[in-house]
């Protein structure tokens, strides 16, 4: 009994010793049972949310912020808009009548020159601005951003900025005394009509402060204004010689409050004042994500952790393990059939009950018209099929400690504590979010992040913490860390099995 | 009772295994709650960590251990059948069970003494080098302070009652892998499916059945109104939890076969 023949015998004898004990095939439909009991359960609280109208989607089909006030003029074909910005303030609004607004910019504050396809909210479009925090940057169709220069603006120290096309193709370029200029990125707008908006604009974000509680957080804040400067405004191309539009675009939402001008135009000087923001929506607390309707996973983690360690102890207990070593006695191979049988069947029973779950819940969700923060359906997959292979996995790890500690209880309670208590601890306790990254980091915990939806936005302002739902680790490298941890488990287990008496 | 008594504490004392279980118990339990102290900052905007709930975190750990000795204890017998004997000696099986439930209580009793004043130790030295102090309104847990005195007291039972729930599940299933898997699992489970859950009557209800969430209401000191559930009736849902599960193992222990 060589080779792979010799090894094909083994994955069968374990295939046998798994499907012919009760327990163990009873222990995987309990897996799927409590996977979809509780994931039933997390989604049985919720009710539909604000009444919102329909969010602005962009290019890419995500939810955006398209809100901003909007000095143009239709440009046809190839072309470019030059001005120059020589100030921009905000101004904090009040939130209630005990308050009085205070002046300051908001960091993500955005004054500059824009192409954008038409003026309905989510069509794609291209823009160089300056900030108050994040210095001159360029953005396009709402999620990408590129640094320019730092620094802000000011009367002393205005900036000039620059959008031409050329095609599909918009080159944004700054200068600070109008005759030298620096590219600070080329983007190409797919589907670009011959004739687009061309000209300034203003926006500012809400403000808002998260302080983290007792396991809770809290979020205060409210709408913002600012106001930007313009001259030197100058546009190349077939762009009529008419005025400018004066558009406030914000879906009919809330405007700008009473007293503040958007537009005032004196001798070829603008004064811009916009609130709002062109940005990605991020899924902030109280947001319900994909994910949360796999919550079970955790439950079935539990379950098919007790089984894992259980596949190679209760060997031990019943002194089976002998005879399995006799009969093949090359005990690598032994473990690594024990991994693969294990691994396979948890991954086909993981992936069965969480795709039902994930459709179930869906259809609960859509029944009770829960608007869930929407993913592609490639994240979707990676959710689903992640869960089957983090259970998987997790089952090897925990037959990897099994191996390790001989004794069930202790590598359960091993298993349970490197894998569950990381998360509870980073997700709902008193850890400060740094403490909490790092734990979601460094643990097999960090695996959580494959069930991800949400992004991060440099460009948005909001609470990226873990009991958010943002993991420090993007989703495969932290399944990486569980995959890193059981390789180290299984390399420990094979070499106490080798050393050790059975 | 008293042969009971003894017969089952020289099983704990002789035990392979227990003495590191029990230092394990103290060590985790410590060790966690010393890094969770110096890992929160009092420093930064809203401070609003409660220094001995916080100075107490690593229980969370330690119960893991906990669970472990409460299970064992009579799984171990199960395991080696050894259980067998036991019942020859001893047919009354009431007396078997509580002798088992009062020996472990003693056992964890005092590795829950040394872990948790550890803990409140650690905390004490290590909380004030990240401002809390008492000119920040937040002055390291001291025992002179009354709710303080709760929380250590309450987060000792606390262990107690777990192991004792532990030592109820394993009676039940008898095997200790699945008796650890269903404790942690009734521990870690409900704080989990908490933090998803939409709706503020089932959150708050959870929160009030999780043994683990509504036991540690004992640890709070600050903001006892916001917590959902009171200190003493958080560590009485316990209680309930423990009991029941000792019910049902006696009564499972005079029903079954060995």
């Amino acid at each position: 009994m060589t080779g792979s023949a010799g090894f094909e015998r083994l994955l069968r004898a374990e295939w046998t010793k798994f499907r012919t004990v009760r327990g163990w095939v009873i222990g995987m439909g309990v897996a799927a049972v409590v996977m979809l009991a509780m994931s039933l359960l997390g989604v049985s609280g919720s009710s539909a949310g604000g009444g919102r109208g329909p969010v602005p989607v962009g290019p890419d089909g995500k939810p955006v912020n398209d809100a901003f006030t909007f000095v143009s003029r239709p440009l046809a074909q190839d072309g470019s808009i030059t001005v120059r910005v020589t100030s921009l303030t905000g101004v904090i609004l009040a939130n209630g009548p005990d308050e009085s607004p205070s002046h300051a910019e908001e960091p993500w504050a955005k004054a500059g020159v824009i192409i954008k396809a038409s003026a309905a909210q989510g069509s794609p479009y291209a823009a160089i601005m300056v900030t108050p925090g994040h210095g001159v940057r360029m953005q396009d169709n709402f999620v990408n951003d590129n640094a320019g220069s730092s620094g802000a603006v000011s009367p002393v120290s205005p900036r000039w900025l620059r959008l031409s096309r050329s095609g599909e193709m918009i080159t944004g370029s700054e200068s600070v005394d109008g005759t030298s200029w620096t590219d600070v990125s080329a983007v190409r707008l797919a589907n670009l009509p011959d004739t687009v908006l061309v000209g300034m604009f203003v926006t500012s974000p809400d403000h808002e402060v998260t302080t983290q509680g007792f396991g809770e957080l809290d979020t205060i804040g409210g709408p913002t204004v600012a106001t930007a400067t313009f001259d030197h405004v100058e546009v190349e191309g077939q762009s009529g010689t008419g005025s400018w539009d004066h558009v406030v675009v914000n879906g009919g939402e809330r405007g700008l409050p009473p007293g503040i001008e958007p537009v005032a135009e004196a001798n070829g000087t603008f004064t811009v004042s916009g609130a709002g923001n062109i940005a990605p929506i991020v899924a902030g607390p109280g947001s319900e994500t994909v994910e949360q309707g796999l919550i079970g996973a955790f439950a079935a983690l539990i379950v098919v952790i007790v089984l894992g360690t259980m596949f190679i102890t209760s060997e031990y207990r019943r002194g089976l393990i002998r005879t399995t070593l006799v009969a093949s006695p090359r005990r690598g191979r032994v473990l690594a059939a024990k991994a693969i049988v294990l691994g396979t069947v948890t991954f086909v029973v993981g992936l069965a009950s969480s795709a039902a779950a994930f459709a179930l819940v869906g259809k609960i969700r859509s029944g009770r018209g829960i608007r869930v923060y929407p993913a592609s359906s490639l994240t979707e997959v990676r959710i689903v099929v992640g869960t089957a292979a983090l259970l998987a996995v997790a089952a090897v790890l925990a037959m990897a400690v099994g191996a390790v500690m001989r004794r069930g209880a202790g590598a359960v309670a091993a298993a349970v504590v490197l894998v569950v208590l990381p998360y509870i601890l980073a997700v709902a306790s008193v850890l400060p979010a740094g403490p909490a990254r790092w734990l979601l980091r460094l643990t097999p915990a960090a695996a959580f992040s494959i069930q991800q939806s949400t992004t991060e936005y440099f460009q948005v302002t909001s609470t990226y913490t873990p009991s958010t739902g943002y993991f420090p680790l993007a989703p495969w490298a932290g399944f990486a860390v569980l995959c890193a941890w059981t390789a180290a488990a299984l390399g420990a287990a094979l070499v106490l099995l080798r050393r050790r008496d059975a | 009772m008293r042969c009971a008594l003894h017969a089952e504490w020289t099983k704990m004392r002789t035990m392979a295994g227990n003495g590191w279980l029990v230092t394990a118990i103290v060590a985790l339990t410590i060790g966690l709650s010393a890094a969770v102290s110096a890992a929160v900052d009092c420093t930064s905007a809203g401070c609003d960590a409660d220094p001995t709930k916080t100075a107490l975190t690593g229980v969370v750990l330690g119960q893991a251990i906990v669970a472990i000795l409460g299970a064992l204890v009579i799984s171990g017998e199960y395991g080696t059948g050894m259980i067998g004997v036991t019942l020859a000696a001893m047919p009354r099986r009431t007396t078997v069970m509580a002798a088992k439930a009062v020996v472990l209580s003693g056992v964890v009793l005092a590795a829950g003494i040394a872990a948790v004043l550890g803990s409140l130790l650690a905390g004490r030295l290590i909380l004030p080098g990240n401002g809390f102090t008492a000119g920040h309104g937040h002055p390291a847990p001291s025992l002179a302070d009354g709710a303080t005195v709760r929380a250590v007291i309450g987060t000792i039972v606390y262990l107690v009652l777990i192991a004792l729930l532990s030592l109820g599940i394993a009676t039940v299933v008898r095997d200790a892998t699945v008796a650890i898997g269903t404790v942690l699992g009734v521990l870690f489970l409900f704080p989990v499916l908490a933090q998803v859950v939409e709706d503020p009557d089932l959150y708050r209800h959870l929160q009030q059945i999780s043994p683990l969430i509504a036991g540690l209401a004992v640890q709070n000191t600050m903001h006892l109104a916001d917590a959902p559930i009171g200190p003493l009736a958080g560590l009485g849902v316990v209680a309930v939890w423990a009991g029941a599960a000792l019910l049902a193992g006696g009564v499972l222990l005079r029903r079954r076969d060995a």
